[in-house]
C-alpha cells in the first residue's frame, strides 16, 4: 500500500512555518551556490522531476534549454496563477511554506543563470500575496536574496507580483504577457520562452510546486527524489481532495498512488453515497468514474486511460450530482475566461454554452448531443493555447460516460435530479 | 532605471473615446487628482515602478494601486497609469477592461465573492448565491445604494476542498451555508469586527486589500493560521500513522 510522504507540507501544523525561523536556513540554497550550475541542472533531471503544473514536462530539461553565454538577461518566473477549477494546492502551499517557494526560486535562479524573477501570483488572495511578500522581505533582510548570496557572486532580484483575475494568465506566455503589462493573451509558439519569453529573453516558466520542490531534491539528492513515484513519474506531489469525500483537503503522495488508496486515507465517499465521478487533475482533465478508482495516479497510466494527471485536483461528486449541470458550469467558465484571441475557443466556448443550457433544461434533442462533440472536435488541436482544448474535455468523456444521462434529460423534459441533496447541508 | 519612468508626468490629452466607453456616470471625470494625493500615488507609483526591469510591467500594480485610492479604476486612475508609465489612454483601458478584478464602478467597501464555479456550485454554492443575492437585493457586480456591500459571482478562488467558499475582498471565508453567508454580509453592515477563515484577525476594506495586491505590504502577514482545516488533513493522517517521506 502506498502511503504519504510529506515534504513540502510537513511543517504546515506549526504556527510559524510561514517564517523563516520555521522553515529552517536555505542550507540547500548553499549547496546549489556552491555547485556548477550545471550540476544543479543535471541533479534536478536526473531527479526526474516533471512539471507539477499540469503539463508535466521535464523541469531539468526545460532547464537545459536556456540558451548560456548568449549575453542576454535571463528571467525565472513562477507561475503562481492556480485557477483551474479543482486546482488547490500552490495556494495552501505558499500560504503555508513560502520559503520553500523562495529558497527554489534561488536555486532555479542560479542554475539558469538568471539575476531577476518574479512569482506571479493571482490577485485573488491577498493573504497570500502577503505571505509572499514578507517571506522574499525576510529573505532580503537576511542577506538571502539581493547581492552576492553566500559568498557566491550570484545576484537575484526577487518580485511578487499579483494578476487581476485572469484564468488565462496561468498559460505561460499568456503569463508572460500579463507581466509585461498587456492583456493576458497566449502568444504563438515557438518561439518557446527558453528562447524569447519575458522582455524577448530567455525565460523559464515554472509552477510553484516544481519549485518548491527543488530544494529537497538539492538537499537529498536525486535519487531519493527518483526512489519515490513510478517510473516515468518520479517524486511526490500534493494531491487535493475535494467535494463529496469524508474529508477533503491535502495529501502529499508519491505519485502512482490511486484514487482508491487516497480515499480510504481520508474516509471515503461521503457516508451513504457511492462515487459517480471525478476529475484526475482539474476540470480540462477528462472525467472519470468510479472504474477509474485503481487507476495509477501518474501522467502515463492517467493518460493510457484518456485523461491527463493534470494537477492532481480531484474532484469528487457522488450519485447526486448531475453530470450534465457539472458540464455546463465548467463550460460557463471556459467560455468567460477564453481570451477571444483565437476564434475556435472563443466561438466555440461561447455555442457550447448555449447548446449546453439547452440540453440542461432537457429543452435539447439529441441531435444537440451531436452538436456538442462536434463543437468540440472543432476546437480541439484547432485552438491558440490549451485553454480551447481544456474546454472539451468535460464534453467528450461527459458524453462518453454518461450519454443516457444526457437523454434522460429529453425525455423528461427536464433535468432529473433535485440538486438540494448535492449540497453539504441537504444531506443531513 | 528607464528615463521614461522618472521626471514630469506628460500632459496629455484626455482620450474621449475610451474615457466614454469605461466610466459612464464617474464622479470624478477628467477633474484629476487633488495634488497631495496625486503627489502621494507618484511617490508609491516610482517605488513600484523600480522593481521592474522594463516600466510597463509595473501596470497590472498601478492599475491596483489607484483602484486603492478610488474603490474602482476610474477615469483618474487610467489617466494616471497612462501618464506615468508613458502609455495612451486607450492602451491602459484596453489593458484594464481585460481583467476582472479591475472594477469599472466603485465596488463597496466589502467585496463579497460566492464560488460558482462546479464544485462549489454543487455542494452549495449555488444556493448560497440565490439566498444571499436575494437577501442582499443586488445582482452580479452590483454594489449597495449605501456603498459598503458588492457581489459579485466568483470562479474558481483555488479553495476547493473548503467548499462552499466565499471571499470578502480576496480573503478567505471557508465552508459557509446560506446563513453563514447572509449573518457575514449583516455584520459586514453593522460595522462588526470580522475574521477571515485564514487571514488577518481584522478584516481589511477593499481599497486597503488593493493596496497590498499592488505591491505595498501592510504588515499583516504574520497573522492568522499557517494552514488549517483540510490543509492539514493528509498530514494529521500521515503523523497518525507514522508515514514520512524516506530518509536520505
Amino acid at each position: 500500500m502506498t502511503t504519504l510522504t510529506p515534504v513540502l507540507t510537513a511543517n504546515w501544523d506549526q504556527p510559524n512555518s510561514f517564517t523563516l525561523e520555521g522553515y529552517g536556513d536555505y542550507s540547500a540554497a548553499k549547496k546549489a551556490l556552491g555547485m556548477d550550475p550545471d550540476a544543479v541542472i543535471q541533479a534536478v533531471k536526473d531527479s526526474g522531476l516533471r512539471g507539477r503544473g499540469g503539463a508535466g514536462f521535464p523541469t531539468g530539461m526545460k532547464w537545459g534549454f536556456i540558451p548560456q553565454g548568449d549575453g542576454k538577461p535571463h528571467y525565472l518566473v513562477v507561475n503562481a496563477d492556480e485557477s483551474e477549477p479543482g486546482t488547490c494546492k500552490d495556494i495552501p502551499l505558499m500560504m503555508a511554506n513560502p520559503h520553500s517557494l523562495v529558497e527554489g526560486i534561488i536555486i532555479t535562479s542560479y542554475a539558469i543563470r538568471a539575476n531577476h524573477a518574479f512569482i506571479y501570483v493571482r490577485g485573488e488572495v491577498v493573504h497570500v500575496v502577503r505571505r509572499l511578500q514578507a517571506a522574499v522581505a525576510e529573505a532580503y533582510a537576511k542577506g538571502l536574496l539581493g547581492k552576492d548570496l553566500f559568498g557566491s557572486g550570484f545576484d537575484l532580484e526577487l518580485v511578487v507580483h499579483s494578476g487581476a483575475g485572469a484564468y488565462i494568465c496561468g498559460e505561460e506566455t499568456a503569463l508572460l504577457d500579463s507581466l509585461e503589462g498587456y492583456r493576458g493573451q497566449p502568444r504563438l509558439k515557438p518561439p518557446f520562452p527558453a528562447v524569447a519569453g519575458l522582455y524577448a529573453s530567455p525565460t523559464v516558466v515554472n509552477n510553484v510546486e516544481s519549485v518548491a520542490s527543488v530544494p529537497s531534491i538539492i538537499s537529498n539528492g536525486a535519487d531519493w527524489f527518483a526512489g519515490m513515484g513510478t517510473e516515468k513519474s518520479k517524486g511526490f506531489g500534493i494531491f487535493s481532495l475535494s467535494g463529496h469525500v469524508t474529508r477533503p483537503g491535502q495529501y502529499e503522495a508519491p505519485l502512482g498512488i490511486t484514487l482508491r488508496e487516497l480515499l480510504e486515507m481520508s474516509g471515503g465517499i461521503r457516508e451513504g453515497h457511492r462515487l459517480k465521478f471525478w476529475t484526475p487533475g482539474g476540470s480540462s482533465t477528462p472525467i472519470f468514474t468510479d472504474e477509474h478508482m485503481d487507476v495509477p495516479l501518474d501522467f502515463e497510466s492517467v493518460g493510457a486511460k484518456g485523461s491527463m494527471l493534470g494537477t492532481r485536483a480531484l474532484q469528487i461528486f457522488d450519485e447526486t450530482t448531475c453530470v450534465v449541470r457539472a458540464v455546463l458550469r465548467w463550460t460557463e467558465f471556459y467560455a468567460h475566461e477564453s481570451c477571444g484571441k483565437c476564434t475556435p475557443c472563443r466561438e466555440g466556448t461561447f455555442w457550447l454554452k448555449q447548446v449546453l443550457k439547452r440540453l440542461e433544461k432537457g429543452q435539447g434533442t439529441e441531435e444537440d448531443l451531436t452538436t456538442i462533440t462536434d463543437i468540440a472536435d472543432n476546437i480541439l488541436g484547432r485552438s491558440f493555447c490549451a485553454l480551447g482544448d481544456g474546454a472539451t474535455s468535460p464534453i467528450h468523456s461527459s458524453v462518453k460516460y454518461f450519454r443516457d444521462e444526457y437523454l434522460k434529460h429529453f425525455e423528461l423534459g427536464a433535468c432529473p435530479f433535485d440538486h438540494a441533496p448535492s449540497t453539504v447541508w441537504g444531506d443531513k | 532605471m528607464s528615463s521614461t519612468t522618472g521626471g514630469e508626468p506628460t500632459v496629455r490629452q484626455t482620450d474621449v473615446a475610451a474615457g466614454a466607453a469605461n466610466d459612464e456616470g464617474s464622479a470624478t471625470m477628467d477633474k484629476g487628482y487633488a495634488p497631495e494625493v496625486r503627489e502621494r500615488l507618484e511617490r508609491d507609483a516610482k517605488e513600484i515602478i523600480g522593481r521592474y526591469p522594463k516600466p510597463r510591467s509595473a501596470l497590472l500594480p498601478l492599475l491596483h494601486l489607484v483602484q486603492s485610492e478610488d474603490g474602482y479604476v476610474s477615469d483618474d486612475g487610467h489617466e494616471f497609469c497612462a501618464e506615468i508609465l508613458g502609455l495612451s489612454k486607450a492602451e491602459v483601458v484596453g489593458v484594464s477592461t481585460f481583467y476582472t478584478m479591475y472594477k469599472r464602478k466603485p465596488a463597496g467597501q466589502y467585496h463579497v465573492g460566492v464560488c460558482i464555479n462546479t464544485l462549489c456550485a454543487v455542494m452549495g454554492g449555488d444556493q448560497i448565491w440565490d439566498e444571499l443575492s436575494e437577501h442582499t437585493g443586488l445582482e452580479h457586480n452590483e454594489t449597495s445604494p449605501d456603498g459598503k456591500i458588492s457581489l459579485e459571482r466568483l470562479e474558481c478562488n483555488a479553495a476547493c476542498d473548503f467548499a462552499p467558499v466565499m471571499m470578502v475582498n480576496w480573503e478567505f471565508f471557508d465552508n459557509q451555508t446560506p446563513a453563514s453567508a447572509k449573518q457575514l454580509v449583516d455584520d459586514l453592515k453593522d460595522g462588526k469586527e470580522i475574521s477571515p477563515t485564514r487571514g488577518p484577525k481584522k478584516l481589511c476594506s477593499f481599497k486597503e486589500a488593493s493596496r497590498v495586491l499592488s505591491g505595498l505590504p501592510d504588515g499583516l502577514a504574520g497573522d492568522g493560521p499557517s494552514a488549517n482545516g483540510p490543509s492539514l488533513e493528509g498530514l494529521k493522517i500521515a503523523k497518525a500513522n507514522g508515514w514520512k517521506a524516506p530518509e536520505s
